[in-house]
């Protein structure tokens, strides 16, 4: 972790090497201790995003990923910590601030989260409406749905019902409901898991087109190493609830600590 | 295996049930209270409230109307003999007629959407939250209780009457079939005799505990739906325990408005 968690120091990265060295942290966690009963998840996580960044976050199933990403956009508490979010401290946010501030936050579920029975147009209006400063008159948004679901490359499957899309097709709806609402930043549940390599590949290089186009900063949460490989600006291993190291693709998967090399091995 | 080992063991299990069976009370009364302090306060989702009284309501017309037909054709076919044998059969439409709007009716209808509705919402509810769809509302800044929870039970507290209103008539007219069959009683002499019957302290406390009926059935689908555990097992079984649930409590609902307007009809 950097001293100053409000600027970061870039590590040495191919294709990164250009972005500006000195960055906000949009997201600033401290501390954060969550159980569940005698399973002590969450042990004192830190970490920080920074604007523009892509970070993943590694650990093993159970390690506690999703607990912490939940817990980012107030889904679930911690039992103690400090969470920040674009300067505001989530536990001490009312319903009201705390949803102003989601529509800044987008979140990809891993399962998708596709409401069954809606169309993909109503999918995508739901956030809208919910946010009426950003609905306009109703070929406004007609015009949004329609721009998010180009930038998905799923412009034809508008009345289509989240049944007869395939899985790879959900995920990209998903994607486009995540990006209606042209969040500052966008939060990865397992964007990959369940999808075969050809599909995986498609949702990540979609994942780096959206963090080129919109500038959003991204919390990636994954097992997948070559997703990782791929979009990872910088990356974080949780293992026992802890952030246990940090740094880029290259510095971790040279590492020899074991338990980090557990996380590289083919 | 010794008694006494039986017996403790018994004993650990109905206190264990027990200690369930308080449990969920409180938690349904939590949720019901949560309900109270929402349902006035906007947003006001009218969209998906009306969307939802059309799912409840329309769709399930067929259902409460075929049932009611055969209750009231099977009720008068049962008790006719009867009533021949003691040369009552004047008071036919009469007795079916009070027996179906007081009890019959409301009950009946409310056990149907009781297995229809509650469980109905039980597993749409407990899929959504398996599949993270109410995280993903709570995410897009939609409180989910009041979109998807007051919205049902709102639905079903103003649809159940409307559905048992519809059901008593279907009923009489089953009754006023047989009738018209077996004793060439006119349909339009049987309803003026079972409408002439019919007062209103037959017809009030009936359509005001059909209120009561739907709001906890509403309540348990909602309940049970919402706090469904995670995977697929746990949609089945919040299905299940609310049809189970709802059930018990119309019962319970029915035996105290009984009571209620008991007391009033001595006062």
């Amino acid at each position: 972790m950097t001293d100053d968690p409000t600027t970061y120091k870039h590590k040495d990265q191919e294709g990164v090497a250009d972005r500006p060295l000195e960055r906000k942290a949009v997201i600033r966690i401290r501390d954060v201790r969550k159980s569940f009963g005698d399973n002590h998840v969450l042990n004192g996580f830190d970490m920080d995003l920074y604007e523009g960044e892509n970070l993943v976050v590694m650990g093993k199933s159970g390690s506690g990923k999703s607990v912490m990403i939940k817990c980012l956009v107030g889904l679930m508490l911690p039992d103690s910590g400090y969470i920040e979010v674009m300067g505001k401290e989530i536990a001490t946010l009312d319903r009201h601030t705390l949803d102003e501030l989601r529509s800044d936050i987008g979140f990809l579920f891993q399962g998708s989260a596709l409401y069954d029975s809606m169309t993909v147009r109503e999918n995508l209006e739901f956030p809208l409406r919910r946010h009426k400063e950003k609905l306009g008159t109703p070929s406004d948004t007609t015009a949004l749905v329609m721009e998010a679901l180009e930038n998905v490359g799923l412009g034809r499957t508008i009345d289509l019902m989240p049944a007869e899309l395939s899985g790879g097709m959900k995920r990209r709806i998903a994607l486009a409901r995540t990006l209606i609402l042209k969040p500052k930043i966008i939060l990865y549940d397992e964007p990959t898991s369940g999808l075969d390599p050809i599909t995986a590949k498609e949702i990540i290089e979609l994942m780096r087109n959206i963090q080129i186009k919109y500038n959003t900063s991204s919390l990636i949460i994954t097992h997948d190493v070559d997703c990782a490989r791929v979009i990872a600006d910088r990356m974080v291993l949780l293992v026992d609830g802890i952030n246990y190291a940090e740094g880029s693709y290259t510095e971790l998967s040279q590492s020899t600590d074991p338990k980090v090399e557990a996380f590289f091995k083919k | 295996m010794s008694e006494i080992s039986i017996t403790k063991r018994v004993g650990s299990s109905l206190v264990g049930r027990a200690k369930h069976f308080f449990v969920q009370i409180g938690e349904l009364s939590y949720f019901a209270g949560r309900f109270f302090r929402e349902v006035f306060s906007p947003p006001f989702e009218f969209r998906e409230l009306l969307r939802q009284c059309y799912q409840m309501g329309n769709r399930s017309l067929v259902l409460v109307g075929v049932t009611g037909f055969i209750i009231g054709l099977v009720m008068t076919l049962q008790t006719r003999p009867t009533l021949v044998q003691f040369g009552a059969v004047s008071w036919m439409p009469n007795m079916t007629g009070i027996s179906i709007v007081r009890e019959i009716g409301p009950v009946i209808t409310a056990l149907i959407c009781a297995g229809r509705i509650a469980s109905g919402i039980g597993a749409e509810l407990g899929s959504m939250r398996v599949t993270e769809q109410i995280d993903a509302m709570e995410v897009s800044g939609t409180n989910p209780f009041k979109y998807l929870v007051v919205t049902r039970i709102v639905a079903t507290t103003l649809m159940l009457p409307l559905l048992i209103v519809f059901g008593d008539l279907i009923a009489l007219y089953g009754s006023a079939v047989v009738e018209n069959l077996k004793g060439d009683v006119s349909f339009q002499l049987y309803f003026n005799t079972v409408f002439d019957a019919l007062g209103f302290g037959d017809i009030i406390p009936a359509t005001v505990k059909s209120f009561f009926f739907g709001f906890v059935i509403g309540l348990v689908g909602c309940f049970k739906g919402y706090y469904s555990k995670k995977g697929t097992a746990g949609v089945g079984i919040a299905a299940n325990t609310a049809v189970v649930m709802a059930s018990l409590l119309v019962f319970v609902v029915d035996f105290i408005a009984v009571f209620v307007s008991d007391i009033f009809y001595e006062l």
